[in-house]
């Protein structure tokens, strides 16, 4: 079943990062990562994650994606992009040499170490996966969680002011 | 035959390298985002089955934190997007060449 | 007294001082009594210092009086310290005795000069940097003296600065004397480095013990030696002293004749020992060349027709004198001739000062002539100073000169012929300057107008402060050579060579001993070999200039100085010029083209690796990717960890 799961999961990110790369047109693209987001918050619920998982959906598939929705339409800029010129010739190649490259070495990587890679059997008994998260959340990491509802408000602040129309004086005396 | 830790790992580098592929191919600011966006994902998923295989919850806050930064990237950086193309609508990031030496 | 040492330079240090701060208002003549006092007290000190030294053993006649530590320097540890034993004090004598009489001297001859303070100023100056000299303990000290009167004799050679050629012939002076002093300094870097002190005491105890190796003796010997060269106008740094005849009389006599280019026979006397631990054709060096200029330079006298041009080449050709000497080992006599020769050498320039004077500063014998009726003191002096240099005894300088053939021919007979033939030509030239200036017939007369007179155009006397300095220098010219009387058979014993036992310790590692040999023996012919020289060079001179019997002969080569002088010139201005521009071209090419090249390399290559910084996204994202493939690559693969 498990097994059914992963799959299905994995064919659904795959699918949308290689909709995200490949679409000529950024909507297009933009689904495309909706759906990767998707599969990931199904790896997360696999795996137990079921908080992050909710997080997921909500925050990432459901606020930034959209907001990403909003600057194209916003920007007008639903006009596809042309992907047969390429400008910089040495891109194309460094770009499948870079990808591969990481991806190949990653994994071997991973699997010269599998046997070291702990146990793959859920852990029973203990607090809910939410509970122990905020657990450990709010009494190892506070500080840092303080930080960054910091960090949330300048950025929005930042961004208001970044992205304000500077008005005009209207009177001219 | 259950998927185990290193089966996430694979498809996380995998993943990792479409989005990489996909940042220097593409032209468009909103499309090279969005794969910055395909990288973090991926690497969330390596924490988590990180976070699972050795029974840590720390994975998984780390998993927290970065879903809280990149959310906050990217309200900075479609901020910026928007500044940039206000001038210039049909701009691709080859054209935002100011800091050429 | 003897600690009362540091008085015999401060004394004119002090005067130069006080001349330095009121000299305009002590005017004349007084800034010149004030400097001759001052001279005058280091001479009375000196004296005292001497009967210090007298009443101590034989062995331990030696004082060093440290002022304070001057460079104290790590392993270097130099000492402002004065040396006060037989060999300094007599330098110190006839300098400071000497000197006071030239000052003396000096107050009649600038009479009337509008920089009459300034004169004695330097004339001050210049005797506490010989006393420095003389009485240093260590070379850095003697340096200093060294330095101090070459500095001093340029600012008294161009004193009269307005004139072109005075002021050519100082800067020449102070050049020449400059490539000697490199031979000094590179000296002391080698005794430094060897011995690991620069005081005498050291360096001289370590030759003689044999802790240092011959090579590195003779290194320093020699270079000294170029030192001496240099300051003691020999060849091939000659070139500076017949030119120095542009300063004032009394200079010429106290700088040129006694003092200063004695520093470098000193300097010799000094270091002995060295030396003599020296390799053996090293004192043959130094005898060879005394002997080649003093023949040179009295070749180049007998043409001469300045009155001080003829004094100055006799100078350089006495100090050969002097050089063979040392070179021959025999030091005492050296120091003997020193002396008498500083006594009838500035006799004769006061002299011709005097001369000078009277005649309304004409210099050219040709237009003299006659003059010991118009200047009877003066020619009777200078015709005792003339006997002296001639060797006529009993005048001082037979008894110098002839000690120092007696050594060179054990040392040598070819230079003892070449001593022979000098003492001859000695004779001669000093012969025919003597009868052109004070015999035969009066040439001034068609020659007055020149000279701004009125009417009679008359050569008069000197006054008294001119004249009495020149009696005195007599009468020690007469008597000097009492000091170091040799072992003859008619002189009693208790007379008998003072000099010698006097200066014994000191120059005893090096003096060559020649009591046994074959040469002792026969001591009273070559006395009188010497004595029958000395006549022969009259008589020539009498027939040639006063009798008219046979020709002069005084071909113009000998009056350019062989052309010495001028080929000197000529290479320096041309091939030497060429080489100082090519000197000067390198410098500019490639030492400047290097540090240029530097900036214009980094220039172009920062120009080309600025084309990295595209500006574009998409390149920089590719770069940052590639690094991460080969970060990767570096830990993955051949580390074979992550």
């Amino acid at each position: 079943m498990e097994l059914f799961v992963f799959v299905c999961a994995s064919l659904m990110v795959l699918a949308g990062a290689v909709a995200v790369i490949v679409s000529p047109n950024p909507v297009h693209a933009a689904l495309g990562l909706v759906l990767t987001l998707f599969g990931i918050a199904v790896h997360f619920v696999a795996m137990e994650a079921h908080f992050l998982a909710a997080v997921q959906v909500i925050v990432y598939a459901g606020a930034v994606v959209v907001l990403f929705l909003f600057v194209i339409m916003l920007l007008g800029v639903d006009r596809s992009e042309d992907l047969t010129v390429e400008p910089m010739p040495i891109q194309r190649p460094l770009a499948v040499v870079v990808g591969g490259g990481v991806s190949a070495l990653v994994i071997a990587a991973v699997l010269r170490v599998r046997d070291t890679l702990g146990s793959d059997e859920v852990a029973a008994g203990g607090d809910t996966n939410i509970r122990a998260l905020a657990r450990n959340l709010y009494s190892d990491h506070v500080l840092a969680f303080e930080l960054t509802s910091v960090l949330l408000i300048v950025a929005v602040v930042g961004t208001v002011v970044l992205t304000r129309r500077v008005r005009v004086s209207e009177d001219a005396s | 035959m259950s998927p185990t830790t290193t089966w996430y790992l694979v498809l996380a580098a995998v993943l990792f390298g479409l989005g990489a592929v996909g940042l220097m191919v593409r032209r468009n600011p909103l499309v090279m985002f969005m794969c910055i966006e395909l990288m973090l994902n991926a690497v969330n998923l390596s924490f988590v089955a990180f976070a699972r295989s050795f029974t840590d919850i720390d994975g998984q806050t780390a998993v927290f934190f970065v879903m809280v930064v990149a959310a906050a990237e990217v309200v900075v950086g479609l901020g910026i997007i928007i500044s940039i193309m206000r001038r210039r609508p049909q701009a691709t990031v080859d054209d935002l060449a100011e800091l050429k030496g | 007294m003897l600690d009362a040492l540091w008085l015999i330079p401060a004394a004119p240090l002090a005067g130069f001082v006080l001349i330095l701060l009121f000299g305009r208002r002590l005017g004349e003549p007084a800034a010149g009594y004030l400097a001759a006092a001052m001279v005058a007290i280091s001479f009375a000190v000196t004296v005292g210092v001497l009967f210090d030294l007298l009443g101590t053993d034989e062995h331990h006649r030696e004082h060093v009086l440290t002022l304070f530590s001057w460079v104290p320097v790590g392993d270097l540890q130099i000492d402002m310290a004065l040396l006060a034993d037989p060999l300094s004090i007599t330098m110190a004598l006839f300098i400071t005795g000497i000197g006071s009489l030239i000052h003396l001297f000096a107050i009649g001859y600038m009479h009337g000069d509008p920089k009459f303070s300034k004169f004695f100023l330097y004339l001050n100056l210049f005797v506490f940097s010989m006393l420095m000299l003389v009485l240093g303990e260590n070379l850095l000290v003697t340096f200093l003296g060294w330095e101090g009167v070459g500095a001093c004799s340029y600012f008294l050679i161009s004193f009269w600065h307005t004139r072109p050629s005075a002021a050519t012939a100082g800067k020449k002076a102070f050049v020449t004397n400059r490539i000697g002093d490199w031979g000094v300094m590179l000296a002391m870097f080698l005794g430094f480095t060897t011995v690991g002190s620069v005081s005498y005491a050291a360096l001289n105890h370590a030759a003689e013990d044999g802790g240092i190796a011959t090579s590195t003796a003779t290194g320093i010997a020699l270079l000294l030696f170029v030192g001496a060269v240099g300051k003691s106008a020999q060849l091939p740094l000659y070139l500076w002293l017949p030119d120095a005849m542009e300063g004032p009389t009394p200079v010429s006599a106290l700088i040129h004749a006694a003092t200063m280019v004695t520093a470098g026979v000193f300097l010799m006397t000094r270091m002995n020992p060295m030396l003599a631990a020296a390799a053996d054709w090293a004192p043959d060096i130094i005898a060879w060349t005394g002997a080649i200029t003093a023949l040179f330079a009295a070749s180049i006298a007998v043409a001469q027709n300045d009155i001080k041009k003829v004094l100055a080449y006799s100078t350089v050709s006495q100090l050969g004198y002097m050089f063979l000497a040392v070179g021959s080992g025999a030091y005492v006599a050296a120091i003997f001739h020193m002396v008498t020769h500083a006594f009838f050498k500035a006799l004769m320039f006061l002299g011709s000062g005097s001369v000078i004077h009277g005649m309304h500063e004409e210099q050219d014998m040709r237009r003299m002539g006659a003059l010991r009726v118009a200047m009877p003191i003066t020619a009777g002096t200078f015709i005792i100073g003339w006997l002296a240099i001639a060797g006529v005894p009993p005048f001082a300088g037979f008894w110098s000169k002839d000690e120092i053939l007696l050594f060179t021919l054990a040392s040598s007979p070819v230079l003892y012929v070449i001593g022979l033939i000098t003492a001859v030509l000695t004779a001669y030239y000093m012969t025919r300057q003597v009868i052109m200036v004070f015999f035969g017939e009066a040439r001034w007369e068609s020659h007055a107008e020149e000279h701004g007179a009125h009417g009679e155009f008359t050569p008069h006397e000197s006054p008294p402060v001119m004249l009495a300095p020149l009696v005195v220098l007599a009468g020690l010219s007469i008597a000097g050579g009492v000091i170091q009387l040799p072992s003859f058979g008619i002189i009693p014993k208790g007379w008998r060579h003072k000099l010698e036992d006097w200066l014994h310790p000191v120059v005893e590692p090096g003096e060559a001993v020649i009591s046994g040999t074959s040469t002792y023996d026969a001591k009273v012919w070559l006395a009188v070999l010497a004595i029958v020289c000395a006549l022969t060079g009259i008589a020539l001179a009498v027939l040639v200039y006063a009798r008219r019997r046979l020709r002069a002969l005084e071909p113009q080569l000998l009056a350019d100085g062989w052309r010495y002088d001028a080929g000197v010139s000529a290479f320096m201005g041309g091939t030497g010029r060429r080489a100082f521009d090519a000197l000067a071209r390198f410098d500019a090419k490639v030492v400047d083209g290097a540090v240029n090249g530097v900036a214009t390399a980094v220039s172009a290559t920062s120009g080309r690796v600025r084309r990295l910084q595209t500006g574009n996204v998409r390149n920089y994202a590719g770069i940052v990717g590639a690094g991460v493939v080969l970060v990767l690559v570096w830990f993955v693969i051949v580390r074979g960890v992550l």
